[in-house]
């Protein structure tokens, strides 16, 4: 630019016009997301910040740190690593039945996708409460399920199918597989399949070219599935309180019995900030490995 | 000889009531730069897809070298191929790219290594080799999808529009680098266009298709100056056409005999016209030897190399000539009457079908 960039006289150049036009745009802009950040700060910011403050006194009401000291406790170590099984399971589960159906809808026509589309929706739809006492019908004692086995004879007695670590993760698994299925769905519709028939020109078998091209293209989408579920299946509590019948100690029962059982708002408040710390770490890690793994938005 | 002859035997396809390909038969010589031209839906595409395997036709017959093709699943063809989006791998580098076909062919590390460079430095990018594919730009892209379509030196290259998402002047230039490429290696290429300036630029011949046929295959001179029926002289240059009337063995233009110095036979029936190019007329001419051809004036627009004038002809047709400073003749003004003049051999009688 060789322009002068001072205003020449008598050629007013509207400086402070258009700034200030550009900072009335801005005001506008941000004043959309005012009742949303409103809501936050009412609803999740200030309870949150009430938790985070009652979580550093002790029950006489002097501040200590001896809500945190106690989740050093093998009890609550246990259910830490209850929680991370229980979690890590259900998202290689979801992995194992979610991978293969997003990538049938994928490759559908858009319109027999569609339809497919309401029968992974149609659940996430439904209450998680009413799927997981369905679940319970279905899979106790003498449910359905124990019903069709003895009956074909595949089983001499009825399995332990419910209020146990089995029961627990049949019902997150069922409840978690649209998390991974939808973003996986959407990141797969997004690979072009012309790169496919550039594979197979290449000389590129069918399963050579999945395995080869369309396979590390999913990783990002995967990538994220993986991190939703894994996240949401941190902090679940309802499935695992129901199905695991008060013998799966997950992160999120353990904070329940402290609150109903107990009365120990100080203790609750700890494992809280501790869920909510562990969540954040595992989010930050997995958005590394994405970033790592994606392809548009790549260095030169 | 050479290898990679194909030869295309009555190949039909249609989706429901469309027909996509309707009967063609194309036979092309090894070594060959051969262009299927057309507008889009002339079936152009679909005969590429159905070359490379990616379309199976519902009938017809497909020989490369003499061997049938025409159930032969794609990635067992040896046939490269420019994607119109070039159709490169996110997720490997420029390198890597280009040595896929190698690698899938078990070729041993260093002579990849050693042809993935020459490949690249044919197109120019042997500096940019561990580039990723997001990094580069259109111009960058099409020439790794061109390394990446004869690396493994297939018998046969197939293009389909490589050039249409790039800018005109890197296109124009592309042109010629594929022109010179093509001389280099010595592929059989098949080149998928619908840019007549492309086709008349590159091809040794050229296909022109129009609703899933091939309505004339000729080399590019022949199928720009003698087009055979009506849609070829529309769909080359900026053709217009003025109806004549057939009287025995000669046609009349506004109640003058034209004179033609190609008197071959245009289809018996139906409607006649004299095809005019603005390139071909003349400001000057000899009454005993050129068909004249007298207008108003109605617009002068510049175009920078040159003002194109279009004049008014009765009957409410229209011609348009060029004036570019080098005729003894000054520019007109719109509403000027105007003798123009078509030379004999630069006149062409056409019918609608070809003959």
């Amino acid at each position: 630019m060789t322009l002068a960039m001072d205003e020449a006289p008598g050629m007013p150049l509207n400086r402070a016009m258009l700034k200030s036009a550009r900072r009335r745009e801005r005001r506008i802009l941000s004043g959309l997301a005012l009742p949303a950040l409103v809501l936050v700060a009412c609803i999740l910011l200030i309870p949150f910040a009430w938790l985070a403050w009652l979580s550093l006194f002790d029950a006489a009401g002097n501040l200590s740190a001896q809500n945190y000291a106690r989740l050093l406790r093998p009890a609550y170590v246990g259910s830490f690593l209850t929680t991370f099984k229980v979690a890590g399971l259900v998202t290689a589960l979801c992995v194992v039945f979610g991978y293969p159906v997003a990538y049938l809808l994928s490759q559908l026509s858009a319109r027999a996708a569609q339809i497919l589309l309401v029968f992974v929706i149609l659940p996430f739809w439904t209450s998680v409460l009413v799927r997981t006492y369905a679940w319970l019908v279905l899979l106790q004692r003498n449910g359905v399920i124990n019903d069709w086995l003895l009956s074909m004879g595949v089983i001499g007695e009825p399995l332990a199918l419910v209020h146990n670590l089995t029961g627990t993760i049949i019902g997150m698994v069922h409840v978690m597989l649209p998390f991974l299925i939808l973003p996986l769905y959407a990141s797969m519709k997004a690979i072009d399949p012309v790169l496919l028939r550039a594979a197979a020109n290449c000389g590129a078998s069918p399963s050579q070219a999945f395995r080869q091209v369309f396979l590390p293209l999913s990783m990002p989408g995967l990538a994220s599935g993986i991190a939703l579920t894994f996240v949401l299946c941190l902090g679940f509590y309802l499935t695992p309180a129901l199905l695991g019948g008060g013998r799966v100690a997950m992160w999120s029962t353990q904070i329940a019995d402290a609150v109903s059982k107990f009365s120990n708002w100080g203790a609750a408040s700890a494992l809280s900030v501790a869920l909510l710390v562990v969540t954040a770490v595992v989010l930050w890690g997995v958005r590394r490995l994405t970033d790592a793994l994606s392809f548009s938005a790549g260095k030169p | 000889m050479r290898s990679g002859r194909v030869n295309l035997r009555e190949v039909h396809k249609a989706y429901g009531s469309f027909r996509a390909l309707d009967g063609v038969s194309l036979d092309i010589k090894a070594g060959e730069f051969l262009t299927l031209l057309g507008p889009s839906g002339s079936g152009k595409t679909t005969l590429l897809n159905v070359i490379a395997g990616f379309e199976r036709p519902d009938l017809g017959s497909l020989l490369v070298d003499d061997v049938e093709f025409i159930t032969r699943p794609p990635h067992k063809r040896d046939l490269g191929m420019v994607f119109q989006n070039y159709a490169l791998f996110p997720h490997m580098d420029v390198f890597s790219n280009v040595a896929y076909p190698l690698k899938l062919r078990k070729v041993d590390k260093p002579s990849i290594r050693r042809r993935v460079m020459d490949a690249l430095e044919i197109v120019h990018m042997q500096h940019l080799a561990d580039r990723r594919i997001t990094a580069l730009s259109g111009g960058q892209r099409q020439r790794v999808a061109l390394a990446r379509a004869f690396v493994f030196e297939p018998r046969l290259l197939l293009m389909d529009e490589p050039l249409s998402a790039l800018d005109k002047n890197l296109r124009e230039h592309m042109q010629i680098e594929l022109k010179r490429l093509h001389k280099q290696l010595g592929m059989t290429t098949i080149y998928v266009t619908h840019d007549q300036q492309e086709a008349l630029t590159m091809s040794d011949r050229i296909a022109v298709l129009d609703k899933g046929r091939i309505v004339q295959l000729d080399v590019p001179a022949t199928v720009y100056d003698r087009p055979n029926c009506k849609f070829v002289a529309g769909f080359m240059g900026e053709t217009r056409f003025l109806p004549v009337e057939r009287r025995d063995q000669s046609y009349v233009l506004d109640g003058r005999p034209l004179r033609l110095a190609d008197t071959r036979a245009v289809s018996s029936t139906g409607e006649t016209w004299l095809m005019v190019r603005p390139e071909r007329l003349r400001w000057q001419g000899d009454a005993s030897s050129d068909n004249r051809i007298e207008g108003r004036v109605l617009d002068v627009v510049y175009r920078g190399d040159c003002n194109q004038v279009s004049v008014s002809l009765p009957g409410g047709h229209e011609v348009a000539i060029r004036h570019s400073g080098a005729e003894r003749q000054p520019l007109p003004q719109p509403g000027d009457t105007l003798a123009l003049w078509l030379p004999a051999e630069a006149s062409l009688v056409i019918g609608s079908a070809a003959p």
